[in-house]
């Protein structure tokens, strides 16, 4: 049965390029029935009218990257009954978890004329580091289809349906020729989890690993087999540290010697 | 006018194959078959005969597949590629039912089951032993309503394999390589030789006669059948693997604590590959999809796989978490519960789970290793 007749509903950005939000706002003809079905309360974004909280359902997308953000994901924390991570900023950090691995005074002093002005941390983090988590959904950027899942179980009082399978699932459904085994191309799917639908092996790329690991996967194995298609440690690095460059098991993978052959 | 025949045999010119097309388009039916999409032969519409991989064949090996020419200007000179024809009769998604509320209750409407009649055109004997693997399946116990308006409106049109990959194994699965008589509704013989280019069709149902009628045929020379069974044998005698099945129930249902069972588990990235190529794996997981307003709700089918966490989800969690427990389920549902459950092995040999793994599993390797190391079966063995 719905809450309340009307829940509200909140979004909240953090340190990110706006992708995930605009990803509500492209619902098109759902974005209306999501708009009857709950109250937009704050959303700025979408509006600059905003109804004071607590909020029923909180969406969060992006990372902390500032003492300030850190302090803030509390207070969304604070005034959401349910809190929902979209993205993989929020979830693991995002691109800009680039500079958990680098000194990130020495970016600001090429970036910026007046890098004292900056104020941020050393590390980009996942919402889930800083406060209790009721939900993350995965993708860069979210799928559409998911993010509308995840409102419709709420509302239904139900747990959404979300696969944590591999892409490799949503390849073989669609009929996509697999693009590592027909072609030797380096592709993360066999170990990020689905959501994307397997766009990229649909336009005869590999797999970026936008939606971060599947539920159980074998990063051994994997690197096994992309040192044998030619993929090099400096290669696997960059395969590896995309938009969920801060997980930790992506992180290991990128990082990991090439394991031995396995013996037969 | 009325068609030759069944089990009658007669020989089509390659130059006469747009009239055979154009005859099963004219007797309704939609043809699917083999045509190169993404650097692959994959299923698809054929219209023309140039939509066949007309000159191309693959080369599938352990979790490899390349295309490439060949020499001469054959239809189906390939062995299997990616697709395998289960999505034509089980699809990988399936909507199975609508929902709606009214004032007092809600009214359940099943998917209609109407739709094209399919041709599927250049199917191997491998492919027509999975069909009959899945029709065991979907039509037998509670027939699923689906499946069975499409197998009942389809036909089958078989070629025979000229020649065997090196992932090949049905000689020993005892699925193939050539065609029995009235397996498949027609079953062609594709026969190259640098004067002519022709192929040998043998009737194997009233469906199949009917569509001939009218495609240019002529009754088959005594050399075009010694032909035609020297290409088969020939591919039988060339089968790139092979899987030694004696016993292979208990074999199998006797070792689950065997210690390859781990071995093959540090390799198995639990992708769900194997299972989804295969032409018979039928496992499925179902979803509700409700629109936001909760006034309407579908059901949806899809192809699921024991690879992922979700299949044994139960109230305590998944019951088969590590990867190791869930290889051991698929070789061992594969290759011997499948014969309690279902009266037949659920392996057709063609070998695209070695193929389409991205890591090159090799399920007759897997099997080599525990008989060469486990106990010998026993008739004691638990059922």
């Amino acid at each position: 049965m719905p809450r309340s007749p009307r829940p509200k509903l909140a979004v909240w950005k953090f340190a990110s390029c706006d992708g995930c939000q605009l990803s509500v706002l492209d619902l098109e003809d759902d974005l209306l029935a999501l708009a009857g079905a709950v109250e937009i309360a704050n959303f700025r974004e979408a509006s600059s009218a905003v109804v004071d909280g607590p909020y029923d359902l909180s969406l969060v997308e992006g990372s902390v990257t500032t003492e300030e953000d850190a302090r803030r994901i509390r207070e969304v924390r604070a005034e959401s009954r349910i809190l929902v991570t979209i993205g993989a900023c929020a979830t693991s950090g995002g691109i800009q978890a680039l500079r958990n691995f680098a000194d990130v005074k020495e970016f600001a002093r090429v970036v910026y004329a007046r890098p004292e002005y900056v104020r941020t941390l050393a590390t980009s983090t996942a919402i889930r580091e800083h406060v209790p988590v009721d939900l993350e959904l995965r993708g860069c950027p979210v799928n559409k289809a998911q993010l509308l899942e995840v409102v419709s179980a709420y509302l239904g009082d139900r747990s959404p349906n979300l696969p944590t399978e591999s892409v490799c699932a949503s390849c073989k459904r669609r009929g996509t020729v697999c693009v590592m085994v027909a072609r030797g191309t380096p592709c993360l799917g066999p170990v990020t989890q689905s959501g994307c639908g397997a766009l990229c092996p649909a336009y005869d790329r590999g797999c970026y690993g936008c939606f971060g690991p599947a539920e159980t996967p074998n990063l051994p194995s994997m690197v096994r087999r992309l040192d044998e298609l030619g993929v090099d440690a400096a290669a696997r690095v960059r395969l590896f540290r995309t938009f969920n460059a801060g997980d930790p098991l992506f992180r290991e993978a990128a990082n990991a010697s090439a394991p031995p052959a396995e013996a037969r | 006018m009325s068609g030759p025949e069944v089990g009658s045999r007669h020989e089509l010119e390659r130059g006469a194959f747009p009239a055979f097309l154009a005859s099963l388009e004219r007797h309704g039916y939609s043809v699917v078959g083999p045509t190169v999409r993404d650097q692959a032969i994959v299923y698809g519409e054929i219209h023309r005969v140039e939509d066949l991989p007309i000159g191309w064949t693959d080369r599938p090996g352990a979790g490899s597949y390349r295309i490439e020419r060949r020499a001469d200007a054959a239809l189906f000179g390939y062995n299997v590629g990616p697709h395998s024809w289960k999505r034509y009769l089980y699809p990988a998604h399936e909507r199975l039912w609508t929902a709606e509320r009214d004032a007092s209750s809600f009214t359940v409407r099943p998917e209609p089951t109407d739709g094209p009649a399919l041709a599927l055109l250049g199917v191997r004997a491998c492919e027509l032993a999975a069909i009959q693997v899945q029709d065991r399946v979907f039509l037998g116990g509670a027939p699923d309503p689906g499946y069975r308006a499409r197998r009942q409106r389809l036909l089958r049109i078989a070629v025979q394999c000229g020649q065997a990959a090196a992932t090949c194994f049905c000689v020993s699965m005892g699925t193939g390589p050539g065609v029995a008589p009235a397996a498949a509704d027609l079953a062609l013989t594709e026969l190259i030789r640098p004067e002519r280019h022709y192929f040998l069709v043998e009737v194997g149902t009233p469906e199949g006669a009917r569509v001939l009628e009218g495609v240019p045929l002529r009754p088959a020379a005594v050399e075009t059948e010694r032909a035609a069974e020297a290409l088969v044998a020939a591919t039988a005698s060339s089968m790139g693997r092979t899987m030694d099945t004696s016993g292979i129930r208990d074999l199998l249902v006797l070792q689950p604590e065997h210690p390859r069972w781990e071995v093959v588990a540090r390799r198995c990235l639990s992708c769900t590959n194997c299972t989804l190529a295969c032409p018979t794996c039928f496992c499925s997981t179902t979803e509700e999809v409700p629109t936001l307003s909760g006034e309407r709700v579908e059901r949806w089918r899809r192809w699921d796989s024991c690879f992922t966490l979700g299949f044994t989800e139960l109230h305590s969690g998944s019951a088969r978490r590590s990867t190791a427990s869930r290889y051991r389920q698929w070789l061992t549902h594969k290759l011997a519960t499948w014969h309690d459950q279902f009266g037949s092995s659920g392996c057709v040999g063609c070998g695209r789970c070695i193929t389409w793994c991205p890591v090159g599993i090799d399920l007759t390797e897997e099997v080599a290793a525990i008989r060469a190391t486990g106990p010998p079966a026993t008739p004691e063995a638990p059922r």
